[in-house]
């Protein structure tokens, strides 16, 4: 990996992802064969071009960041071997550390109230989940339908599980927090 | 035979029919899964959306209990299978992790099991002449359009284990319980995955997509190993009626277990019409 006049942005970006944003030379695969790119506000080749000019607001602002679903799809195309994916998680995880507030909230609430539900049980439970982003997000009606019938299928699992060491899983979390 | 089992928590949620379809199936071949002993999730999509430590120390927990009890370790669900495997290759690429992991969780990362998807373990392990022999009822008739999706296949270089634009793997199998599987190019396509939750308008166009392509190449049924893609492709099709079936439902229709009702009545688009119209049942 060449880094030329890396700014702190691109130095960090390249490091944490492991991946050589300056080899794009921006052939577009990416962008035509992302199954998001056509609701993306910034199609994934330009976040690497905006990495490497430092405009990193408007990068964690983006809903491109939230919406990339990482099928990877990009990373197993890219003629140089960017996996572009891997760059979005970092800066997805950027955007949080820094309490970026952008589009595409309710995806970042989603992402949060998966891992919260896991610190508290160990195990995803599908109900909880559902109950939780939609009281933190809103739009506690929608789906009821479809919501019914799953229900009636035998779908959902009414109660969750818990698994019998979730004192060490909450210790994990703990310990995460006190290192970042 | 024995295996370790990581069932993870849709299998034991909304996508039950497939744990209990991979019971059945794995018993009938004499394949003894047992489930780990507190396993915890593997922390999907959002693990490694929020968190690059808990991206690993999820899975690796899982791994840890795994490599205790030394047995190869079966992952159905395609999400969780992407997720250990990830998770196992940075632990064996990377010291800085191992280390890590080993002060979070005070796990000395051996690399002495496999990690197996159900393909695998059929293929690779059962083998598709024992799979024939079982066969009571051939899905003759039945067109199937084998559906991978992302997670089983991407990306290649840790995943490795079929071609990640042409898969065939399932195909084959198909093939031998008297299915036929269509060709078409949707095989790996993204069905938006846990955008199910937060943006169902552009699941539902790439589902849509999905089901078009299928239907247009001539086929009945969509078969999946993934219950993220079985959710979005089954709750999320708009204007269709589409079956979709996972990998162990048509076994056990071919191998005419009479559990077989108990699951393929569990969704939202009922599979029975086609396949009694294939006389099927
Ligand atoms: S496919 Fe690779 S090289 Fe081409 S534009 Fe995308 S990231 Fe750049
Ligand atoms: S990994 Fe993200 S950016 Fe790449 S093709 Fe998939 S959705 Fe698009």
């Amino acid at each position: 990996m060449i880094i030329i006049n890396g700014n702190n942005l691109l130095n960090l970006v390249q490091k944490e992802s492991g991946q050589d944003i300056q080899a794009c030379y921006y052939c577009h695969k990416c962008v035509v064969g992302c199954p998001v790119s056509k609701y993306m506000d910034i199609p994934p080749n330009a976040i690497l071009r905006m990495i490497q000019y430092g405009e990193k607001e408007k990068i964690l602002k983006s809903a491109t960041i939230w919406l990339c679903t990482a099928c990877e799809t990009c990373g197993t195309r890219c003629p140089n071997n960017i996996d572009i994916a891997k760059v979005m998680d970092v800066l997805k995880q950027m955007a949080v550390k820094e309490g970026v507030k952008g589009k595409e909230k309710t995806i970042q609430i989603m992402h949060k109230a998966f891992l919260a539900g896991i610190e508290k049980r160990g195990r995803m439970h599908e109900l909880s989940l559902i109950r939780d982003l939609k009281l933190r997000s809103g739009g506690l009606f929608k789906d009821i339908k479809l919501g019914i019938k799953m229900f009636q299928l035998g779908k959902f699992s009414i109660f969750p599980e818990k698994v019998r060491n979730v004192k060490e899983i909450k210790k994990i979390f703990k310990k995460i927090r006190s290192i970042e | 035979m024995i295996y370790s089992y990581y069932p993870g928590c849709s299998l034991h949620g909304s996508a039950k029919e497939y744990n209990h379809s991979t019971k059945a199936v794995c018993e009938k071949l004499g394949v003894e899964l047992r489930e780990l002993p507190d396993w915890i999730c593997c922390g999907a999509s959002s693990g490694h959306s929020l968190n690059k430590i808990l991206e690993i120390v999820l899975p690796a927990q899982n791994l840890k209990i795994a490599e205790k009890i030394g047995h190869d370790l079966v992952v159905p669900c395609a999400a969780c299978y992407n997720r250990l495997k990830v998770a196992k290759n940075e632990l064996r690429e990377k010291e800085e992790i191992r280390k890590q992991i080993k002060d979070l969780i005070n796990f000395d990362f051996q690399n002495n099991i496999e990690i197996l998807n159900l393909i695998e373990l059929i293929k690779n392990r059962i083998g598709l002449e024992t799979i024939r022999s079982k066969v009571v009822k051939p899905l003759k008739g039945l067109k199937v359009a084998c559906y991978y999706g992302c997670l089983l296949v991407r990306p290649p270089t840790i995943m490795d284990f079929d071609n990640p634009e042409h898969p065939m793997s399932l195909d084959e199998i198909m093939r031998v319980i008297g299915a036929e599987p269509i060709n078409w190019s949707f095989k790996t396509e993204c069905c938006g995955g846990s955008l199910s939750l937060s943006r169902d308008d552009i699941v539902k166009s790439l589902v849509g997509n999905i089901i078009r392509m299928a239907e247009e190449a001539g086929a009945h049924i969509i078969v999946t190993l993934c219950p993220l893609c079985m959710e979005n492709l089954d709750i999320r099709q708009p204007n269709y009626n589409f079956p979709i079936l996972y990998l162990t439902e048509l076994l056990a229709l071919a191998f005419n277990l009479k559990e077989s009702e108990n699951f393929i009545t569990k969704h939202i688009v009922n599979p029975l019409p086609v396949l009694e119209s294939l006389e099927l049942l």
